[in-house]
């Protein structure tokens, strides 16, 4: 017999798990007292949001589900808002709370909130443990859950009690769920009526979403797109799926995207989606839309068909799978027409000339990522830095691009960064934010410090609120309300008093000298771009 | 337009929250709701009566499927179900009404649960036609009380839900 605490710990060993991200506190001290005599790396974040932002980040390069840790209560509660960031991004997540006492549930006591309740609308499913006994198979079904279908968080809450229970370990070997069956390979019938409908189509269209990187299937995407010829817009979640420059892409589609796949999509005939919802940010008017295209919608989220666009031709199912398939059967289509006019769009450079004096942050981040390696890693936080970087940070072959576009809260990027590290310390990790969202997370600097890892961060200094900022301009008659950062400190100084080495720029020649320290330093490296309050997301 | 919607969920702690908490946050309106255990003891069947479009019908059966606990769900068409519900109705009641009443529930199928020296309770089942005439001839006697189950349903024929 050993604690149940302990066998919790075993339950994350047997899963392969070497890092939690976590904040300790009375309700789970016996959880922690087992993780001391383990060899699993506890990363101490400096908010719980955090925590779950970082296992975020190690879950989206290692495309398994990460853990997150934080005690009842107040602990619980800061988790919550990146419990539902990854709930809305289907990002794989086990979260871990630690509960007060059985015999105190329900009596409102010290650092009691009703976790699993309240986190039930973002949650793909939660454990209340009231039996020690079930810990090990209620372990394996969260990280199954977790990880296949539609990815998603998964809670268990454990009360203390519980945590201190003997129990017999043995971890199963299998998940038995007489409910839980996801559908993974496509129906052949459907797979060939898709293939016959894009070799007849004028202008088809791929559209592709987070669900590509969710399944693996980048590869396979390119491969179909390769042999088809078919252009490829992606969803704020699915940049980097094609490398920036590829031939065939052309682009985030939406409010915020490029010309290009904005032309592309209303020009369509059929319109392949695949593993993206068409969300209202991509597709403002998904009816107009639907009226004028034949829409093919992929997904392994049932759910998501025929929820936010009517759909001509629904397949359920996980795209690697669907799309080798497709592959395979369908035939070779010429080079099309209609391409080359698009590609055409994609030639204007107007909006990342350099402005002389001033720093341009879209000219910034090409620069940056082209001097980046390959492989690096892109995280953007939200606001116009975010969309600066979606448009003009260029992913080449292996790099990836990380935002949450489901979600959109601010203060992901840096601990999504450091999540993304930790998961491959080998590869350059950059977090681009704003001054604001920079101060909704700024804490975590020191978790960096203290791990001891070399992430870089540049912050995109407007002293406004920039994104709120330009919607006030443009619709509110420039009536600017609340956007004002007066009384931020000089981020520079406040980074090196975390021991780390930063500087600020204010021009151009500044910034992209600084930009070399930044790409040549092994070491972390934080630099502050001041650009001009009124500089617009997209023009 | 109303749907029947009968679903098969684990019989444990919470579910009724989950299935509850999805139908609100979603923005899917509920009329009638009613649980129970069936013949194996782990299972609960759930009776929703949903307004809404198809579109909508759609979303709810998807999203009752996505919940982990739900084992199958199942909208069911009007003509090849049967649905009843079960109500109390209380009503004032003096001494010499009581026959008067007596032959209204014997020609609508209804019992005489209870009966005190002003008020009588009548138990009765039925769809939701006939729960309606029975208020609309109770009425006059003046209802103090009336409490429902709310409706369960069946498919017609063999066909079974599991
Ligand atoms: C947690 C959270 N609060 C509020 C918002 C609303 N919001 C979206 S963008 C934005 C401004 C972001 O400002 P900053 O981080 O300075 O970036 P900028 O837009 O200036 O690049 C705000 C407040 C949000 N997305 N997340």
């Amino acid at each position: 017999m050993i604690k149940a605490a302990e066998a919790m710990v075993k339950c994350l060993d047997q899963e392969g798990i070497r890092v939690v991200f976590g904040y300790p506190g009375a309700a789970i001290c016996p959880f922690f007292d087992a993780l001391y005599a383990s060899d699993i790396h506890h990363v101490l974040v400096r908010h719980e949001a955090n925590a779950g932002h970082a296992a975020s980040g190690y879950a989206r390069i290692t495309n398994k589900p990460a853990v997150c840790i934080a005690t009842s209560g107040p602990g619980a509660t800061n988790l919550l808002t990146a419990i539902a960031t990854a709930y809305a991004d289907s990002i794989p997540l086990v979260c871990i709370t630690g509960q007060v006492s059985t015999d105190q549930i329900g009596g409102d006591v010290f650092q009691e909130a009703d976790i699993t309740g309240a986190a039930e609308p973002f949650v793909k499913h939660s454990y209340l443990v009231k039996d020690a006994s079930a810990l090990p198979r209620i372990f394996k079904e969260a990280f199954y859950l977790a990880g296949t279908g539609r990815k998603g968080p998964v809670l268990i809450d454990v009360p203390v009690d519980v945590q201190n229970t003997l129990i017999d370990f043995s971890y199963p070997e299998t998940v038995q769920m007489r409910t839980y069956k996801p559908t993974v390979k496509g129906n052949p019938l459907q797979i060939q009526k898709i293939c016959e409908m894009l070799q007849s189509a004028k202008k088809p269209l791929i559209c592709a979403g987070g669900g590509v990187f969710l399944s693996g299937a980048q590869d396979e995407l390119i491969a179909f797109a390769e042999k088809t010829h078919i252009p490829v817009v992606s969803t704020m979640m699915g940049i980097g799926i094609l490398p920036s420059a590829h031939p065939l892409y052309l682009g985030m589609l939406g409010m915020h995207g490029t010309a290009s796949a904005n032309t592309a999509v209303h020009e369509c005939d059929v319109m392949l989606l695949i593993g993206a919802r068409v969300g209202d940010r991509a597709v403002r008017s998904p009816k107009f839309l639907a009226e004028s295209t034949t829409i093919i919608h992929m997904d392994i989220d049932p759910a998501e068909i025929g929820k936010n666009i009517s759909t001509d031709i629904p397949l359920v199912g996980d795209c690697e799978a669907i799309l080798t398939a497709m592959t395979e059967k369908i035939g070779d289509m010429p080079d099309n027409p209609w391409f080359a006019e698009l590609a055409e769009k994609r030639k204007d450079t107007s909006v990342y000339a350099s402005y002389g004096e001033r720093i341009n942050p879209k000219a910034f981040l090409r620069e940056l990522s082209a001097k980046l390696p390959d492989n690096t890693v892109c995280v953007a936080d939200v606001g116009q830095n975010q969309i600066w970087s979606c448009n003009h940070f260029g992913i080449r072959e292996g790099g990836r691009f990380l935002t949450t576009g489901g979600m959109g809260t601010m203060g992901y990027s840096l601990p999504c960064g450091i999540g993304a590290k930790m998961a491959d310390p080998n590869r350059e990790v950059v977090v681009v934010c704003g001054d604001g969202s920079f101060q909704m997370q700024m804490m975590e600097l020191a978790t960096m410090m203290q791990e001891g890892i070399a992430v870089k961060v540049v912050i995109f200094a407007n002293t406004r609120l920039g994104m709120v900022r330009e919607i006030q301009t443009l619709r509110y008659g420039d009536r600017q309300m609340a956007v004002h950062l007066n009384g931020s400190p000089d981020f520079a100084a406040l980074a090196r008093s975390y021991g780390m080495d930063a500087e600020n720029a204010y021009t151009e020649a500044e910034a992209y000298e600084k930009m070399q320290k930044l790409v040549d330093s092994d070491k972390p490296y934080l630099l502050v771009c001041h650009v001009d309050p009124l500089e617009p997301t997209l023009s | 337009m109303k749907h029947t919607i009968s679903i098969l969920v684990e019989n444990h702690a919470g579910v009724l929250a989950r299935i509850s908490g999805l139908f609100a946050r979603r923005a899917f309106n509920i009329d009638s709701l009613a649980v129970g255990m069936t013949s194996d003891p782990s299972i609960s069947r759930i009776t929703i009566i949903a307004d809404g479009d198809e579109h909508t019908a759609q979303q709810i059966e998807k999203q009752l499927n996505k919940l982990v606990d739900t084992m199958k769900v199942r909208s069911l068409p009007a003509e090849e179900m049967l649905s009843r519900e079960l109500q109390f109705i209380k009503v004032s009641a003096t001494p010499a009404q009581r026959s008067e009443i007596l032959t209204i529930c014997e020609i609508m199928g209804a019992k005489i649960a209870d009966m005190c020296t002003d008020a009588v309770t009548i138990e009765v089942s039925g769809t939701a036609e006939q729960l309606d005439k029975m208020h609309e001839l109770l009425k006059g006697y003046g209802i103090k009380e009336v409490v429902r189950t709310g409706v369960i349903a069946i498919q017609k024929g063999s066909a079974v839900l599991k």
